[in-house]
Parts: C-alpha cells; sequence; structure tokens
C-alpha cells in the first residue's frame, strides 16, 4: 500500500470510529437526560408517564408520613409557595430530613410523584444547588450564599 | 505561631516557585549554565517550605489549635486521631496544601533522578513544574489560605465531615492526588519538547516511568474511592457515574492512552506529536478534575463551595495553562518529524487503535459529565445525565478495545500477519467459547452480562497465550520456560499483569451490574429473610457507643441450607457533633460473591428497614484493580527506567531470551 493510501485508511478508520462514537453518544443521550424542575415550575405542566424527571426543594416541615409497611414514605417538597406530593418506596438515605433540601426522580403519575430515588447531600448545611436556585425562583431564598453547594470532601 | 510559619513559609516557596519557573527558562534558551542550574536549589527549597506549612497544618490539626480557621472547619477534640491527620486534607484548602506539597515532591524528584537528563531539557522540565507551582501557590493564599485565624477562637470544633472519618475515604484523595499531579511531569515534558522542538526516543523514555507511577496511584486511588463508596454509601453500588468520579476517571482514560502512545514513541520513534498532545490533554483533564470537584461548579453527590473569587482564578488558570499549552502544540508540532513507519495491521496499528478508543471513551464521558454544565450555562434548562447513558455509550467504545487487548501484544511491530496472531489466538478463542457455553448453560442470561464475561474470558485467554508463548511453555522443557518466565523483563510481566487485571475487573463489573439481588423489607427481631439462597435472621439489636457517635447494631445470623455460614453486624451510627448519620455496611465474601446487609431507619411499627444485596462478583472488581496496580508497579522497576541502567538488556542471557525479545519488550 502506498504511504498516501495507508494514511487515508487511517485517517478513515479514525472518522468511523469517531461517528460511530458520535451516534452512540447520540443516541445514548436521547433516552437518558432528566430535567429537573421546581414544585412551581411542575404545576400546570403535562409529563407522560414514561418521562423521567427530578424535582427538588425542601422537605415540607410536617408532612412526612410513613405507612405501616415501614418502607413507603410519603411527604411534600416545596419551593415554599407550591408543594408536590411525593411517594417513595424504600430506605432513605442518611441525610433525609423534614426542612432539609432534597431531590427526587421519579414519574408524575395521576396520584402524584412516584419517586424510585431519593437524593439527599452529605451534609447537613449543604443546600443542592438546584434546590438553592428552585427558592430564589419562588422568591423565598433566604440563606447565604456561602452555603450553596458547600459540602466537605468527595 | 506555629500557623504564622506555615502562611510565611508558602509565602517563600511562592518567591522560590517564581525563580523555578523563570530563571532556568531564560537559561536554557540562552544557553546559560549557572541560570539552568537555579532550578535544582530552588526544586529543593520549594519541597521543603512547603513540607513545612503542610507539617504546621497538620500540627495545628494533632493538637486542635482552634484559633485557626480550618481546624475549627473540620475538626473536633474528641475526633479519633487518625482523622484528625487526615482531615488535613478532607477540606477545600488542606486539600489544595497537598497538592502543592505533591506537586514539589514530584518536582524535587526530578531533580534527584533526573542526573541523565540533557542540562536544557532538565531545567525546562522544572521551570515548568515551578509555574504549575506559581499558580497553585497564588491560588492557596490568595483565595484559600488554610492558616487563616479566627478571633475569638472557639472551644471546639464543628468536626469533619462522618462520611470522611473512614480509613478508605482517608487515603482516597493523597493517591488520586499522586495521580493527577504525576501528570503534570508529564505535561512539563511535553511542553519542554515543544518548546525544544525534539520528541526522540529517549524523551518517550523518560516519560514513561513518571506516568506509569502517576497511572498507577490514580488507579489506586480510584478504586479506593470506588470501594468506600461501595461499603459505606450503604446502596450496594460501586461507580454512580457521578461527576466526581468521572473527573477522576477522564485523566486516568488519558493516562492510560499515553501510556501505551509513549510506547510507540519509544519502541518506533513514531506517534510523537500525538503522545504530546495526550500529555497535555492528560494533565489538563486533571488540573479540571481537582478544581471542577473542589469548586462545585459539579453540582454532585459531592462537592465544594461555590465563591466567585475561586471560580474566577480557576477558570482564568485553567485558560491559561490548556490554551496556552494547546497553542504552543499548534505552533510548534507541525515542525516535529514524523518517524518509523508501518502498516495498519501491526503492534503500532493496534496502539492507535487502542489511542483512539481510549480518547473517544473519554470523550463521551467528557460530554455527558460537562453536558449539564453547559446546558445550564446557555438555556438554564437543568438536566442530569445518568448512569444509562454511559452504560449505552462508552462501555460500547470499550468493548472492541478489550478485544483488541488480546491481540495487540501478539502482534509484531511494523507489519503484522493476521492469520499467524488468529492462530496464536487459539486459546484466548478457547477460553471466550468455554464461557460463553458455561455462562449460557448455568446462568442463561442477560446476554449482556455473557457477553461481557466471554470477553474478560477472552482477554485473559490471550494474556496467557502471549505469556506462554514468551516463556515458550510446552515447547521447550518446563525448567527452561520457568527460567525464561524469571528474566522476562519486567515490562513485559507488567503488561501482562495489568492487562488480567482488566479482565478480571471487567468480569466482576460486568456481574456486578447485571446480577444483583437487592432485597429490602422490614424486618422485626427474631424473623428471618430468604435471599439468593441464604437465610438472614436478624439475631438482636443493640444501642452502643463509639468514640464519637450513637451506634445502632443489628446482628445478623445468616445460614445457608440449615448451616451457619455468617455473622454479620451492620451499623447506623449518629455523630455528636454534626449530627448526621452514616451506614456502616457489613460484608462477608466468598470470593464469588458478596453478601452485603445494611440497616436503615425504624419502622413506625416496630422493627426496621433492612437492605439485603447479593451482589456477584464483585470482590473480583478490587482483586482486578489490585493486580492493575501491581502490573504498574512491577513494570516501573524494570532495570532500563532505572537511574542509570544500561539501556539494552542483559546479554548474558542472551540464548535464553524470548524468542522476539527485540521485538517484544514493547509493553507496559
Amino acid at each position: 500500500m502506498k504511504r498516501k493510501n495507508r494514511r487515508l485508511l487511517f485517517v478513515g478508520l479514525g472518522l468511523a470510529a469517531l461517528g460511530l462514537a458520535a451516534a452512540l453518544i447520540l443516541l445514548a443521550f436521547d433516552d437518558n437526560l432528566v430535567f429537573f424542575f421546581s414544585p412551581t415550575e411542575v404545576e400546570g405542566r403535562e409529563f407522560t408517564a414514561e418521562q423521567r424527571l427530578r424535582i427538588g426543594g425542601l422537605v415540607e416541615e410536617g408532612s412526612v408520613v410513613r405507612d405501616d409497611d415501614g418502607l413507603t414514605v410519603r411527604f411534600n417538597i416545596t419551593d415554599l409557595s407550591t408543594a408536590v406530593a411525593v411517594t417513595y418506596k424504600g430506605v432513605l438515605p442518611d441525610l433525609f430530613d423534614e426542612g432539609q433540601g432534597v431531590i427526587a426522580e421519579g414519574h408524575m403519575l395521576s396520584g402524584g410523584f412516584v419517586a424510585n430515588e431519593i437524593l439527599a447531600k452529605h451534609d447537613e448545611n449543604y443546600m443542592p444547588r438546584e434546590v438553592a436556585d428552585a427558592l430564589k425562583k419562588s422568591g423565598q431564598w433566604q440563606g447565604t450564599e456561602g452555603n450553596v453547594g458547600e459540602e466537605a470532601e468527595e | 505561631m506555629i500557623a504564622e510559619i506555615g502562611h510565611f513559609a508558602l509565602i517563600l516557596a511562592l518567591v522560590l516557585a517564581v525563580v523555578q519557573g523563570t530563571l532556568p527558562l531564560i537559561g536554557a534558551w540562552r544557553g546559560n549554565d549557572a541560570l539552568m542550574a537555579v532550578s535544582r536549589p530552588t526544586v529543593a527549597g520549594q519541597f521543603v517550605f512547603i513540607s513545612l506549612a503542610f507539617a504546621c497544618l497538620m500540627y495545628a490539626y494533632v493538637v486542635s489549635d482552634f484559633s485557626i480557621a480550618n481546624v475549627v472547619a473540620n475538626s473536633h477534640s474528641a475526633k479519633p486521631l487518625l482523622y484528625k491527620f487526615t482531615a488535613v486534607w478532607g477540606n477545600h484548602e488542606g486539600s489544595m496544601l497537598l497538592w502543592v506539597w505533591i506537586l514539589a515532591l514530584y518536582g524535587a524528584a526530578i531533580a534527584a533522578f533526573g542526573g541523565n537528563l540533557p542540562p536544557g531539557l532538565r531545567a525546562r522540565v522544572l521551570a515548568i513544574q515551578g509555574l504549575i507551582g506559581v499558580g497553585f501557590l497564588v491560588f492557596l493564599l490568595a483565595t484559600s489560605n488554610p492558616f487563616l485565624r479566627l478571633d475569638p477562637a472557639p472551644l471546639n470544633g464543628r468536626d469533619l465531615n462522618p462520611l470522611l472519618q473512614d480509613p478508605g475515604l482517608a487515603f482516597h484523595p493523597p493517591l488520586l492526588y499522586f495521580g493527577y499531579v504525576g501528570l503534570s511531569v508529564a505535561f512539563s515534558f511535553a511542553v519542554a519538547a515543544l518548546i525544544e522542538g525534539k520528541v526522540d526516543p529517549a524523551w518517550a523514555r523518560w516519560v514513561r516511568p513518571w506516568s506509569l507511577l502517576s497511572w498507577s496511584a490514580l488507579t489506586a486511588g480510584i478504586v479506593l474511592g470506588s470501594w468506600w463508596a461501595y461499603y459505606e454509601l450503604g446502596w450496594g453500588g460501586f461507580w454512580f457515574w457521578d461527576p466526581v468520579e468521572n473527573a477522576s476517571f477522564m485523566p486516568w482514560l488519558m493516562a492510560t492512552a499515553l501510556l501505551h502512545s509513549a510506547i510507540v514513541a519509544e519502541k518506533r520513534d513514531a506517534l510523537k506529536s500525538w503522545t504530546v498532545l495526550l500529555a497535555i490533554l492528560g494533565f489538563s483533564l486533571s488540573l479540571m478534575g481537582t478544581f471542577l470537584v473542589r469548586s462545585g461548579m459539579l453540582t454532585s453527590v459531592h462537592s465544594f463551595a461555590a465563591d466567585p473569587a475561586r471560580g474566577v482564578y480557576i477558570l482564568g488558570f485553567l485558560v491559561l495553562v490548556i490554551g496556552g499549552s494547546l497553542s504552543l502544540y499548534a505552533w510548534r508540532a507541525p515542525a516535529m518529524r514524523a518517524g518509523g513507519r508501518f502498516r495498519p495491521i501491526s503492534r503500532e496499528g493496534a496502539l492507535v487503535v487502542n489511542n483512539l478508543l481510549l480518547v473517544t471513551g473519554c470523550a463521551a464521558v467528557f460530554i455527558g459529565t460537562l453536558y449539564p454544565l453547559i446546558l445550564d450555562a446557555i438555556s438554564g434548562d437543568k438536566v442530569s445525565v445518568g448512569p444509562p447513558f454511559f452504560e449505552s455509550s462508552f462501555v460500547w467504545i470499550m468493548a472492541p478495545l478489550f478485544l483488541l487487548a488480546a491481540a495487540g501484544p501478539l502482534m509484531a511491530w511494523k507489519r503484522a500477519d493476521i492469520a499467524g496472531v488468529a492462530q496464536r489466538l487459539t486459546l484466548a478463542f478457547v477460553a471466550a467459547a468455554v464461557a460463553a457455553i458455561l455462562l449460557v448453560a448455568i446462568r442463561g442470561g442477560p446476554w449482556g452480562a455473557i457477553l461481557g464475561l466471554t470477553i474478560a474470558a477472552w482477554l485473559i485467554g490471550g494474556v496467557a497465550a502471549e505469556f506462554f508463548e514468551r516463556v515458550r511453555l510446552f515447547r521447550v522443557p518446563l525448567m527452561d520456560s520457568l527460567r525464561r518466565a524469571r528474566v522476562l523483563p519486567r515490562s513485559a510481566w507488567g503488561m501482562s499483569l495489568a492487562h488480567a487485571g482488566i479482565a478480571i475487573l471487567i468480569a466482576g463489573a460486568v456481574g456486578a451490574t447485571n446480577w444483583q439481588t437487592e432485597h429490602v423489607e422490614v424486618m422485626q427481631v427474631g424473623e428471618s429473610a430468604h435471599v439468593a439462597g441464604y437465610d438472614f435472621t436478624l439475631v438482636s439489636l443493640e444501642n452502643g457507643q463509639g468514640p464519637n457517635y450513637d451506634r445502632r447494631v443489628g446482628e445478623f445470623r445468616i445460614e445457608q441450607d440449615g448451616e451457619l455460614f455468617a455473622t454479620l453486624y451492620p451499623e447506623k451510627r449518629k455523630y455528636w457533633v454534626q449530627g448526621s448519620d452514616t451506614t456502616e455496611a457489613a460484608i462477608r465474601t466468598t470470593w464469588l460473591a458478596d453478601i452485603y446487609v445494611a440497616i436503615g431507619d425504624p419502622a413506625p411499627g416496630g422493627g426496621l428497614a433492612v437492605r439485603i444485596y447479593h451482589n456477584p462478583l464483585v470482590p473480583w472488581i478490587w482483586l482486578g484493580t489490585l493486580i492493575m496496580v501491581l502490573g504498574g508497579l512491577v513494570s516501573l522497576s524494570d532495570r532500563r527506567h532505572r537511574v542509570g541502567a544500561p539501556n539494552r538488556a542483559r546479554q548474558k542471557s542472551g540464548p535464553a531470551q524470548p524468542p522476539q525479545s527485540a521485538d517484544s519488550q514493547g509493553s507496559i
């Protein structure tokens, strides 16, 4: 093979690999992006039962109720102007508590939001940035800038 | 007083770094030996002063000096001593200090072991290291000073985040940083080579040991973090594709690519400018990793305060380093002469494909990690990219790499013969076929798991085939083969170990992701659950106290077919000072699977939530990684990397040398 042809082959191979990778990435993106909403944004929006989304805010004080099976938990996520009822079956993360920041990932069904995953962050001072932004949007933000996203170590 | 000494030492180190970063560069440019010679004492001085500063901060933690803001924020007098030490780097300021200390350590090591480097190259490399040091020291002193005083001093501190009070995570940051910072050496060599306009096999031979060291540390650091997440977070998973994990994974992928391309640069004098580019990209990603994690720019399970001053500085520094080095590359790289030629089907060709796949895989991780950040900046929409994205893109890009890893080492340099390689891969074909048949017969699915494990078996078979060929097993008497194995270059051993390790790791990861059994239920004392062939009985629940926490301990009796298999004691802790909970899962391993029990909250009707996992093949993940690290270290001990060692292998073992020794030494 001539040198020029060989170089062409290499370049072609590289481009093919990149094209394939780009196709894979785009395909993967299609289904796997999960959008984040504040409770106020959820209000008045339509979601299909298949659509995965995240809702973030504070766990409303006094809203946490555990069912008798000991595993199902119901609570409200609030941005202090609107609240969304959430149902979750499973073990809650260590830092889940009333009045604390939380993100729930799951599906909006007719009876409310059904979460498959609850994310509470590692530190009691910590406020997930999306949650802080959601509170700011609803005009209820009272924290200091310094605490946003602050947390110790990885 | 101690704090002021530390602070002052940092300032002195900065001054020395400025000298180290400028005078030797001028000296190398003008050919002035005296100016070039400045680099070695300044490197030594920097190391001494930063060590002093580090020791001061450590002392402040050990004696609980609560007049220092950093100690107050991250320590408490009741904390166990080990965590007083490790809390030094369990926070932003301290971890940045650790970073510059390791940078200074690497600088000192280059000066100490670089005796055989050409003086001009050494001066330039050390100067670039000095400039990186300037960037970090200014950042430390201006925005993240760990020695700031607090007046009045509080009586006690706010304690270290309880999740970090754990031996696994205590040593995760130092190892990770050894890896990150180690890539700065390859970077400095790359920039120095660009300034000189010369990359030759000798250059590649100097770069490789540093890249190997950094790769090994990075591998160990990442797996330590993963292991910690596995047993401490209580979710039974080992890798979450969390942005912070990805931030350390991207430099690792680049370092892996760099290791392989440097082989070609060293052995064949080809792929030179590509190797230089990888060195630049590898360090750029590790800088990004450090800063993205430390600045909280990534909203993730674990990140730090977004302080505007820090953010702006970081962004400026990243632009300067990455933009500057890439511009230099664009300007100088075209001048580099292309080296040895090769056919597409050859060892070089295989290594090129290896590099393409690794870099493409890295790009996929990069896009998945940074896309939410970019979208947020452009449109304000908040999204997250979860594990499914990475599983359906990255994993598929890696699969051909593992297929290739078995064949590549069997290919000859310059031009290889496919039929011959296929024939020598018989063992790999057999291993893959046997694995596939056994798996279908025993487990039956899912097909992704069968495919993954078949690939792992293929790779193990390929590694064994290559190794057996080197020692000519069954072709010469066994004792001869053993002798051949003994005189095999360490780098060959290293490659075999690392490739075998990755095969075991793949098997572990595939098994763990596909065959995990999860069982969650509320259990009363005395109740039993049946999971994956084992009976779990909650025997008792007790409350007690640790050194700085309250704990609830469950005793689980685990039986298999009526016989006692193990007794496990999972814990839930509540730390006094921060009031936060941690989960301490209890794990019993059979080496084929982990039995994993974690306890959660008490239920309203009595009893408590219990999570039980059966995690097949998880121990292989740790075992495989350990073997990879071992491979890296063994390869690092190869005599050709040692100072002053002659570059040629020992002559007296000539007749016993493997048949293609000249050809086949090119392994990690």
